[in-house]
């Protein structure tokens, strides 16, 4: 029990406490935020060489006046059930050309998905609350659709495919295997929702 | 036997704590490196609206986020109540919008910039009038790809009140 020379070492038995400190100071202010919202691709500002002539059955218009009134296809709609009338819009297969639809084949509405657009036009006083309900309904539309062709070829959701063929931790090889089947999916049903300009509110 | 007898006496040793330290640090520096702090003190009341068929922002150095919404309380004297939209920490006027933007944008190293997003957090109050003005800006600057920011929840709860 001889006492040992030498400078006596510093106690540390408290770095546990100070540590612990900072450590639930991180934890407090950190804050792992990832954003998330809709996915927009605004359309170029030039406009296109060959004028395309669009039928006006394919074209399927929304429109949001400034109290957050909904227009869809000349009827006055409830926001609640745009998803639906924009689903029975899209695969509406009037010319029978698309074999995985199941629309009524209405003569009057959209030929087939690849045909079909949707066009979405706003007040400059429209909420932008309003707007973004309407944005998130249209692409739930397409959403629900390529979910459900996704169900059927993949046995799994289109979101969760696209979520994973996103994510930058996903390995290179079952990204390649996904962007396929992403891509796939996006054929049968592609996203054709284009933003006209706006209406100014002195013409209502 | 006595070998036996003598250890029944000891007391259960105690767990050393001597690692606890190194475990903690260990904690610590995890979290220092992942906190990321918030590089904008928002001058703008910014609510986001909720929305359900929303997409993760993933990889941040290739984002722009822009807030548009009201001046917040202490910046109402000056700035008045109609939505602004701020970038970075400065207000910009539409005019300026679209040049602010494309210096962000070269800010950004040269093999990022085709894939760059713009962010719209915009206030659920504000109206759709400055927003078509600033997709219009955007898409003069060619920067085309963007997101409505929103939080994820009920999207028809935007709609009451």
């Amino acid at each position: 029990m001889g006492r040992r020379a030498g400078a006596p070492e510093v106690n540390a038995g408290s770095m546990a406490d100070i540590a612990f400190l900072l450590l639930i100071f991180f934890l407090v202010t950190t804050t792992i935020e990832t954003d998330a919202g809709l996915d927009r691709m605004l359309p170029p500002i030039e406009p296109p060489e060959t004028d395309v002539i669009i039928k006006q059955k394919n074209i399927f218009q929304v429109s949001i006046n400034k109290n957050g009134q909904l227009l869809a296809d000349e009827e006055l709609t409830d926001l609640k059930d745009l998803r639906a009338k924009a689903i029975a819009f899209l695969e509406n297969n009037g010319d029978g050309t698309c074999g995985y639809c199941s629309g009524k084949k209405n003569p009057e509405s959209s030929d087939n998905p690849d045909k079909a657009i949707i066009s979405l036009k706003n007040d400059r006083e429209t909420k932008y609350s309003t707007y973004i309900t309407v944005q998130n309904e249209l692409v739930g539309a397409y959403n629900d659709l390529r979910n459900r062709e996704s169900m059927r070829l993949y046995n799994r959701k289109f979101v969760e495919l696209e979520a994973d063929y996103l994510n930058p931790e996903t390995d290179k090889d079952l990204k390649e295997e996904l962007k396929e089947k992403v891509k796939k999916i996006q054929e049968l049903f592609p996203q054709k929702l284009s933003e006209a300009e706006t209406s100014s509110s002195s013409s209502n | 036997m006595s070998k036996f007898k003598f250890k029944k006496t000891i007391n259960t040793p105690e767990v050393s704590t001597a690692s606890l330290p190194d475990i903690v640090f260990m904690l610590l520096f995890f979290f220092m490196t992942v906190t990321v702090m918030k590089d904008d003190t928002l001058k703008v009341i910014n609510e986001l609206p909720n929305a359900t068929e929303i997409k993760k922002l993933e990889k941040k150095d290739r984002i722009i986020t822009i807030y548009v919404g009201k001046p917040g309380l202490r910046y109402e004297k000056f700035f008045g109540t109609q939505p602004k939209i701020q970038i970075d920490d400065k207000f910009v006027s539409i005019s300026d919008f679209g040049t602010t933007i494309l210096a962000k944008i070269n800010e950004k190293p040269e093999h990022l910039r085709p894939f760059i997003t713009v962010s719209l957090k915009v206030d659920k109050t504000a109206s759709m009038g400055l927003i078509d003005d600033v997709k219009q800006e955007l898409r003069k600057i060619h920067a085309l790809k963007i997101n409505y920011t929103t939080y994820e929840g009920d999207t028809f709860i935007n709609l009451g009140k």
